[in-house]
């Protein structure tokens, strides 16, 4: 299928030609701040575009899913304390763990539908936040402190703001190619059968929850890698990015800016963090003007903002 | 007689009080277009899942072509050749047409842990997927979306939807329901055709249908079967006169 000229598919363009040339805007003006600020988007963007490969195309609404983003941030914390600062080992191996925590989880919880799994997935996050919190030997409850970045022997250096910008909107770009190939395989077409009626596809032969599951694994590794590169963002990581509202702040980025469509949580994500970080300049309360951002968008824009720009070339 | 290709041995399944499925025995032999028909309520779609695999029997046996099957779950079924379509129409909804063939096609060629080509695609399911829709006249509306079908295209779409697992043995629930006189007929002619292929199990409360069309009839009441056999001994048999057809006034319709 040739992608179509209309609105969403310019925003999407028009957007990734603007995270691209944001570090050049940053030097120019010499607005760090806005790097700073986006690196954070890009690395959430990431996650929530992993969230959407199971919830929006899967149908699986998982609430958990920030767990993820925590055990690739403790594989990246846990090994460079222990002395292992390559990263050629840290995310390999974060990779790993989270693919294994998510074949657990789900293996459980895929035996469940609806607000069941929405409340498992919400349990086993929670379940690996208090872990977190009790690993007294990696800062327990304070967390830990990611002292020196990934180590690449020399191809890139982390701690340069742009190197390490690019290299997230390198694993951005990378991620969403993937899920856009995944959707349009065999694989992805079982996928999204199975959430639009999976008495049916049982009917036709496909033994849904097998599917359902491998998306699942997929889905919390590319949250696991977006975890590794928050670690070392934030050169630090602790039980909160495990908390539950994190896992909530996910879902919204992803109904925000529209489940089931492919550049849908990186909009998400940007108004999502851009709100945030704007009216927390104003108020304490951020919430209460976000909530009602999304109680509207639920209500009226089920598409989210990629519906609303889909629908302003039909409508 | 031939072999059965289906048997069905002491079926029963209870909700509750109520006995769905009594005791109930009965063959399809291959070729045949086997109708079972029965007053609402009389167990006939509970029978049709338990021969898929939606439901589960609480006691007796299910053979297809010499295999036990009771106890396997539905996917693995329909890959030994048993298809159905269902009596409230169950598609995917935001699919298109063609869709919706080519992916009942992909479940029976090789598995789907294939993440990277574009499925749609891939020239021979989508040419089966095609076939498949021309077959019941839905040649020309392949690319549409299922929820903008009309009624009856998506009874023609349920049917081919089968078709495309190239079933032995099509289990129809009401392929008939809320159909339309023109488009009953066509339903009528395309099973006519298709009943030289495959054989053909087939629910259906339209009587005019079921006569034209049956080599043999089962008639339930109750979960249990009360007649079975040509259309003409069931016509003229006392006890399903009482039970069923009298109240339906159908017989008379073709004396």
């Amino acid at each position: 299928m040739k992608p179509k000229l209309n609105a969403s598919n310019a925003v999407a363009a028009l957007m990734c030609a603007a995270l691209i040339l944001l570090p050049v805007y940053s030097a120019a003006t010499g607005n760090i701040f806005i790097l700073t600020l986006f690196t954070r988007i890009v690395i959430f963007a990431l996650a929530a575009a992993s969230l959407n490969l199971i919830m929006g195309y899967g149908g699986m609404m998982s609430f958990g899913h920030a767990a993820y983003l925590g055990i690739g941030g403790y594989a990246v914390g846990i090994l460079a304390a222990e002395g292992i600062g390559s990263g050629f080992i840290q995310w390999p191996v974060a990779l790993v763990v989270s693919a294994l925590f998510a074949l657990l989880i789900g293996a459980l919880s895929l035996r469940t539908r609806g607000v069941y799994f929405i409340m498992i997935t919400l349990a086993f996050a929670q379940m690996a936040y208090y872990v977190a919190s009790a690993l007294s030997r990696y800062g327990g409850d304070d967390g830990l402190t990611v002292y020196k970045r990934s180590d690449f022997a020399g191809l890139i250096n982390l701690s340069d703001r742009n190197q390490f910008y690019y290299l997230c909107l390198a694993c951005l770009f990378g991620g969403l190619y993937l899920i856009w190939r995944i959707v349009n395989s065999r694989f992805g077409l079982v996928v999204q059968g199975v959430r639009s009626n999976e008495q049916r596809m049982q009917a036709i032969g496909f033994h849904a929850n097998r599917y359902r599951l491998v998306c699942f694994v997929i889905s919390g590794t590319i949250c696991g890698l977006a975890g590794a590169l928050l670690a070392n963002n934030t050169d630090f990581v602790s039980p909160a990015v495990m908390y539950w509202t994190r896992s909530g702040d996910l879902m919204v980025m992803v109904i925000l800016g529209g489940m089931g469509s492919l550049f849908g949580p990186v909009i998400g994500a940007i108004v999502y963090l851009l709100l945030e970080e704007l009216l927390s300049q104003f108020t304490e309360y951020s919430g209460l003007i976000l909530g009602p951002v999304l109680l509207l968008i639920v209500l009226f824009a089920r598409g989210g903002i990629m519906g609303l720009l889909g629908r302003m070339r039909r409508g | 007689m031939a072999d059965p290709l289906l048997r069905v041995d002491n079926l029963v399944r209870r909700y509750g009080g109520i006995t769905a499925t009594d005791n109930l025995s009965m063959e399809v032999v291959p070729g045949e277009l086997h109708a079972i028909i029965g007053p609402n309520g009389a167990g006939k779609t509970t029978l049709i899942s338990q021969l898929t695999g939606q439901v589960m029997p609480n006691s007796g046996t299910i053979t297809f072509a010499g295999r036990d099957v009771t106890g396997l779950p539905s996917y693995r079924r329909s890959r030994l050749g048993l298809a159905r379509s269902f009596q409230i129409t169950s598609l995917l909804k935001d699919f298109s047409a063609i869709d919706n063939v080519a992916l009942a096609a992909q479940a029976h060629d090789g598995h789907s842990f294939r993440f990277w080509g574009n499925a749609r695609k891939e020239r021979h399911l989508r040419e089966v997927a095609r076939a498949a829709l021309e077959r019941v006249g839905l040649g020309k509306r392949a690319d549409i979306v299922v929820s903008q079908l009309s009624h009856g295209e998506q009874r023609e779409l349920e049917l081919a939807v089968a078709l495309a697992t190239k079933p032995q043995l099509l289990l129809l629930d009401e392929p008939m329901a809320g159909l339309g006189v023109t488009e009953s007929a066509r339903m009528v002619a395309l099973l006519k055709e298709l009943r030289k292929e495959v054989t053909i199990v087939l629910v259906e409360h339209d009587m005019e249908a079921v006569f034209a069309l049956a080599d043999r009839i089962t008639v339930l009441v109750y979960g249990r079967v009360i007649a079975c056999g040509v259309p003409d001994a069931i016509r003229g048999d006392e006890e399903v006169k009482r039970a069923y057809l009298g109240e339906q006034h159908a017989v008379t319709r073709h004396e």
